[in-house]
């Protein structure tokens, strides 16, 4: 033996165009004949808020005293027409999660752990739950194409109304619950059989475009006397458009979702390739509000990907006034724990991949309609996960603005940040590390 | 509960109110219907007014003189309105009980999302009459136009003229009758027999409409879902 043998074959190299998931995807798609179809966000790298940091105070600017000096967190949305803005005590809310896509006692416990901590949270497509309405001190309506189980005695018991146009997972795209998941509880609240695939429209079925979408507003600011704040929530496409046109509309608050936010059930291709990230898509939104004269007027709430205090004070500082979160809530109150590997191997995954949200089986009891599931998760003990985890986050984010020298989180600035890669400079609009170089700017913008 | 009601109706029927849009604004005319739980009100100079009556919630008898803008009579609950002109876009949507009659013509999406009670409509209706319907029944006495009743869940359309393209495309338990020629039916409608209960229905609904004998329902054919877009399946995918 030589030892050259095992030269006479290269040894296995995996293709960078056709690396292993790719393959598989191939695989699967020979085998089914349909699209992969299923739950979380994007998961492929992208550009994101791990390309910024903080610079820090220096001798031109000082820090703030860590646990003595004050920095405000609170947030009051709707000051534009509502008589009654609400106010947030932490700059996180609540995305909406549907009741179908989530099992009740799941959107309890988000109603519980938002209040703990001062926070509003959100229903989602099918109306509002009792249990979620008595859990939730502050809950948005949303206002979305399908109209499942919306009805005006609803609306008037919520504190805020979001118009939802699209979802960062999948702008332009509606929604869908799959059979498995509609129980009768939920078929009977959507006027529906029990056991379809429930396919919810991309469209309002009652108004196309901007013109439309002021009246529309018009129209629910009648039916609620003015009192309740309008949101608009869009999916990052055009933001610096869209953002301009539902300031237009008369909206309060703009809710921008960015193509890593969360999904129940979505096709693969449509979460992986559509939309803007998240980190790209807050600058033009906030220069339209600012050539309006409406940013801090109009509130700006951004999501998709926050994960920590650190993505909440980068969000914040590129000009939001607040965040929102839904698969980091997700996660808080036990999904994808390893508590459940046991389960997940059985499914074919493993804790940190389960994905498969759409399809009504999760161990953890969150995205499900099985009754003996859902029964796994205590609304109160996971309320107290997610009031826990919403703390740490508001811990991080002033622990950041203080040593930035900031009084109130909102006082955070681009200033403040730089970027580790051309791209995020970009897409941000600071400077790469160490440079005063934000490409794609000359020096008169 | 309905005799109840219709003695609020009476009692209050000589309180004739009249709400004057050239001097009142919408909001003040909105908020008096809003406000009041029962009574008559007649509402002058609507000149397209947007979101005329909507939201109400209490067995009020609103009469409209003139024609209205979008959503008049929106989400529309227990009260009973009377349009004596034309329909903006969305007229009566999403309304929950109570009636909505137009007179004249309805633009688009009449009736959309509607959870329960009575849209009549003396003209014609434009296109997406009754998307997403939710249990309302809509009368049109003309013709409507395409797009109706997609995605329609529940609820009945009544047509006593002709239906446009793609009629019931994508629907589920609403159940659609007309008179008239049919352009063409969407994905997943199909004409279906006339057994003894619809005729039953659609009797009661010409009757709740004011249609007299002169209207045979056998002179309709019913349409539904043929149910097989419910669940996905491959070999449908040129339907999707
Ligand atoms: C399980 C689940 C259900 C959702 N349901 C809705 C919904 O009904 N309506 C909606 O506008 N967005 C829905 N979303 C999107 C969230 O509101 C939000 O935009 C997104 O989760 C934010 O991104 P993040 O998950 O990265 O935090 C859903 C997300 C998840 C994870």
């Amino acid at each position: 033996m030589t030892g050259d043998e095992r030269w006479i074959h290269t040894p296995p190299r995996e293709s960078a165009t056709f690396d292993r998931a790719t393959i598989a995807e191939i695989h699967r798609a020979a085998a089914t004949g349909i699209y992969d179809i299923r739950g979380f966000g994007a998961k492929r790298k992208l550009p994101h808020f791990d390309d910024l940091l903080f610079l820090g105070a220096s001798i031109s600017r000082y820090p703030l005293e860590g646990y003595r000096e004050k920095c405000g967190t609170n947030v009051v949305l709707g000051t534009r027409f509502a008589k009654k803005p609400i106010e947030i005590k932490i700059p996180i809310t609540i995305a909406g999660m549907s009741f179908g896509s989530l099992s009740a006692p799941a959107k309890e416990a988000l109603g519980r752990g938002a209040s703990a901590v001062g926070t509003s949270t959100t229903t989602g497509d099918g109306g509002m739950t009792e249990e979620e309405r008595a859990a939730s001190s502050l809950l948005v309506y949303q206002y979305l194409p399908s109209r499942y189980g919306m009805e005006p005695d609803q609306i008037r018991r919520a504190d805020a109304i979001e118009i939802v146009i699209g979802q960062g997972a999948k702008p332009g795209g509606g929604g869908m619950l799959l059979g498995q998941k509609i129980s009768e509880r939920v078929a009977a609240m959507r006027t529906l059989p029990a056991g379809i695939d429930q396919r919810s429209a991309c469209r309002h079925p009652d108004w196309t475009g901007p013109d439309d979408l002021e009246i529309k507003i018009l129209e629910l600011r009648e039916i609620t006397g003015w009192e309740k704040p309008i949101y608009v929530k869009v999916g990052a496409a055009r933001p610096y458009y869209d953002t301009a046109l539902a300031v237009k509309s008369g909206a309060d608050v703009i809710v921008l979702d960015g193509m890593q936010g969360g999904t129940a059930a979505t096709q693969d291709v449509f979460i992986e390739h559509c939309g803007l990230p998240t980190l790209a898509a807050i600058r033009p939104a906030v220069k339209a509000l600012t050539e309006l004269d409406m940013h801090r007027k109009v509130q700006l709430i951004v999501s998709g990907g926050i994960r920590s205090g650190a993505d909440v004070a980068k969000a914040l500082a590129l000009g939001a006034d607040a965040v929102s979160i839904g698969t980091a809530a997700l996660i808080a109150l036990g999904d994808n724990h390893p508590r459940w590997e046991e389960e997940y191997r059985k499914l074919g995954t493993t804790a940190g991949c389960y994905d498969d949200w759409h399809e009504g089986r999760d161990p953890a009891g969150i995205t499900t309609q099985d009754p003996e599931l859902t029964k796994r998760l205590d609304p109160v003990a996971a309320g107290k996960r997610l009031a826990n985890y919403l703390s740490v986050l508001t811990l991080e984010c002033q622990t950041i603005a203080r040593a930035n020298g900031k009084s109130h989180v909102h006082n955070l600035e681009p200033e403040d940040l730089v970027a580790l890669t051309v791209e995020a400079a970009a897409m941000a609009g600071v400077p790469l590390a160490g440079t005063n170089w934000i490409p794609g700017r000359g020096p008169q913008d | 509960m309905a005799a109840a009601r219709e003695g609020a109706r009476a009692a209050h029927d000589a309180r004739n109110t009249d709400l004057d849009l050239a001097s009142l604004s919408l909001r003040q005319a909105n908020e008096t219907l809003q406000k009041a739980e029962a009574g008559s009100f007649v509402v002058a100079n609507p000149r397209g007014a947007h979101a005329l009556a909507a939201g109400l919630t209490n067995p009020l008898d609103v009469t409209i003189n003139g024609h209205v803008g979008y959503y008049c009579g929106g989400m529309n609950q227990k009260a009973h309105i009377t349009i004596n002109g034309n329909a903006g876009t969305g007229v009566a949507e999403n309304m929950m009980s109570g009636r909505v009659h137009v007179k004249g013509d309805a633009s688009q999406s009449a009736g959309a999302t509607g959870c329960g009670g009575l849209l009549i409509i003396d003209g014609n209706a434009s296109a997406r009459l009754g998307i997403s319907l939710r249990g309302l029944d809509i009368v049109v006495k003309g013709s409507i136009g395409h797009m109706a009743a997609f995605m329609a869940q529940a609820g009945t359309i009544v047509v006593l003229g002709d239906a446009g393209d793609a009629l019931g495309d994508s629907i589920y338990e609403a159940r659609l009758f007309v008179r008239g020629k049919v352009k063409s039916l969407g994905t997943d409608c199909i004409a279906k027999d006339m057994r003894e209960e619809h005729r039953t229905l659609l009797r009661s609904l010409l009757d709740a409409a004011g249609i007299g004998p002169e209207i045979d329902v056998a002179e309709f054919t019913r349409y539904g879902s043929a149910r097989k877009l419910y669940n996905f399946h491959i070999d449908n995918l040129g339907s999707y």
